[in-house]
């Protein structure tokens, strides 16, 4: 098909994820604002007092970066997970199917819905902070890279799991046992180089790690990892869930019998 | 004339070793409106299924105006307009917005595609409708908003599985103008239906499927004129059936079913005339008289015996 005809159904797609999870904020846009809410006043106001310094800031300033790369990571995730299945459920993903949409359009139009959603959470999240704390900037390009990149990460791993999935059970499974995990021990609550030297290595197996840290480097300018292998990691990440989620769409895998 | 649909030797084993399909032919020329019958669990949304890429077939070929599935499918996908056998909207979305999203999937852009949605949801009396969601849809509205959402990208070719279960007699006729006018613009149209009445009132060409095999693939002119056998039914007088334990008439294969109601077969070369001297002669009054079905499904239903004997024979 040509390009024209490309450009247009992707459009669509995204219009249509788009306008899902604006039509259904008060699941989507609000949940976000108040959980951060509530990690500032009991982790910032309350506990983040007494714990003091934290890789050089106070403890709130440390872990508002990390507070919004969780939302960006759920949100993506999510959104792409339970979109794309219950599209499936519901069967409107023939719509798509029959359609001379090629695989990969679908793939865009599914990930950019997923990153859509996320970025737009992680500016929600990020002007509630600016009640709570000043927050700096470092380097905006790292901050806009981290949050693009790894929205886009979580947003394949979304539409995976969809794809896999057989039941709404499923595409809860991998958010609650791997991904929130993931996530807590993921730095977003301390500096890893707190942890005994053990941990540390283990730590580094964990993706959430580079992403959460590139994140802090744009606003803070500190960093656990070293920004390379951080974005080395999510280009990793990417090319191989993008060519994994093109495998299975092409071969039907949960869409066509 | 070209060939709108050209399906090939098509088979189709499900996971777990059902084989629904066991290697069917079926051409449709353009223009044609044909109908795809057969009982329950045949094979026909399977075939569809193939051939709008919903079902990944096991062997064999389709091509849609000479595009083949295997090498072409984009361009094949885009010719199909597809009136799915169940809804399959996204309930939560309007009516509006599925039909103008459809036309995106296809690279219309969302000005045209808004004047097609308005055109077809005014024609199909949905347009009252179009900001509602599509789970507020009676089944009869939903049924038309699918006829809708296959024509916006406006298709050479559709397909329709059971475009009018479940619709009214009223609303099926409005549906079957409609079809008919879409075929009068030069729509080529498949349908499948259990409604015989349907395929004999629409359709000028028809294969029969049953366990994954066509049985029969004819136009509806010969298949009706081949019909040679009918039924009637004939309701007869209580009092006058005291003395006769069993009716027996005299070159007809008749039989009583229930207290005073008889069944006869007649063939081309008889008339009614002989059986209502043998009934007079014998003094049994007849009170009513009926078909006892419609003709295609009498045919339809020997039909589909034969080829269960055949099979046994095998
Ligand atoms: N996903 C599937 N997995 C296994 N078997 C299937 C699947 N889909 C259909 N079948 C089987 O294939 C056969 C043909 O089914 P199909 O849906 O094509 O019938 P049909 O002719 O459309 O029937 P109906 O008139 O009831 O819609 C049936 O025996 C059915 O059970
Ligand atoms: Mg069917």
């Amino acid at each position: 098909m040509s390009s024209s005809v490309n450009a247009i159904a992707l459009k669509s797609i995204l219009h249509k994820e788009v306008h899902r999870f604006m039509r259904i904020w008060i699941q989507t846009l609000v949940p976000p604002a108040i959980t951060i809410s509530l990690y500032f006043v009991i982790f910032g106001e309350l506990i983040g007092s007494r714990i003091g310094q934290m890789g050089g800031y106070d403890y709130m300033s440390f872990i508002v970066p990390g507070l919004i790369m969780m939302s960006v990571i759920t949100n993506s995730y999510s959104n792409v997970a339970s979109s794309f299945y219950s599209a499936k459920w519901q069967h409107n993903i023939e719509e798509m199917l029959v359609a001379p949409v090629p695989n990969w359009v679908i793939v865009a139009g599914y990930v950019g819905g997923g990153m859509a959603r996320g970025i737009l959470v992680g500016l929600i999240v990020t002007l509630v902070s600016l009640f709570f704390v000043d927050i700096q900037i470092h380097n905006i390009w790292v901050i806009i890279a981290t949050v693009c990149l790894t929205s886009a990460t979580f947003s394949l791993g979304g539409l995976i799991n969809a794809i896999f999935a057989s039941s709404f059970d499923d595409i809860s499974i991998i958010p609650t046992f791997i991904l929130t995990p993931l996530t807590y021990l993921g730095g977003v609550f301390y500096s890893i180089s707190l942890l005994p030297e053990f941990w540390q290595g283990v730590s580094q197996a964990n993706p959430i790690v580079y992403m959460v840290n590139a994140f802090r480097y744009g606003f803070l300018g500190v960093t656990d990892v070293s920004l390379t292998i951080a974005f080395s990691v999510l280009g990793v990440f990417i090319v191989t869930l993008y060519t994994l989620a093109m495998v299975l769409i092409t071969k039907g895998v949960g869409l066509r019998t | 004339m070209r060939k709108a649909l050209e399906i090939s030797n098509l088979k189709k084993i499900y996971k777990g070793g059902f084989e629904a399909l066991k290697g069917i032919d079926l051409t449709v020329n353009e223009g044609d409106f044909f109908a795809l019958l057969g009982p329950n669990g045949a094979g026909k949304s399977t075939s569809i299924g193939i051939i709008t890429s919903l079902v990944n077939k096991t062997s064999g070929s389709v091509s849609v105006f000479g595009k083949n599935i295997d090498t072409e499918l984009e361009a094949a996908k885009s010719y199909i307009g597809l009136v799915p056998q169940e809804f399959n909207f996204n309930q939560f979305e309007s009516l509006m917005r599925i039909l103008v999203n459809q036309a995106g999937y296809y690279g219309v852009d969302r000005k045209t595609a808004h004047e097609r949605a308005e055109k077809y949801l005014k024609k199909l009396d949905l347009w009252d409708k179009r900001d509602n969601a599509s789970r507020m849809l009676s089944g009869g509205m939903k049924r038309r908003l699918m006829i809708a959402r296959a024509l916006m990208h406006e298709p050479k070719i559709l397909i329709l599985d059971e475009p009018t279960a479940g619709v009214d007699i009223e609303l099926r006729r409005s549906m079957w103008e409609f079809l008919k006018e879409l075929n009068q613009q030069g729509i080529t149209i498949i349908l499948t239906t259990h409604y015989l009445e349907e395929a004999e009132m629409l359709c000028r060409n028809i294969a029969i499927i049953d366990q994954g095999i066509i049985v029969k693939n004819t136009d509806m002119k010969s298949l009706l004129s081949s019909l040679n056998v009918e039924t009637f039914i004939l309701d007869l007088d209580s009092k006058d059936l005291a003395d006769h334990s069993s009716i027996e008439l005299t070159g007809f294969t008749s039989r009583l079913v229930g207290e005073c109601t008889l069944e006869v077969d007649i063939d081309k070369s008889q008339t009614m005339n002989q059986i209502f001297t043998q009934l007079t002669d014998l003094g049994i009054n007849v009170k009513s008289m009926r078909n006892k079905s419609n003709r295609l499904e009498e045919l339809f239903v020997n039909m589909i015996n034969q080829s269960h004997e055949a099979a046994e024979e095998k």
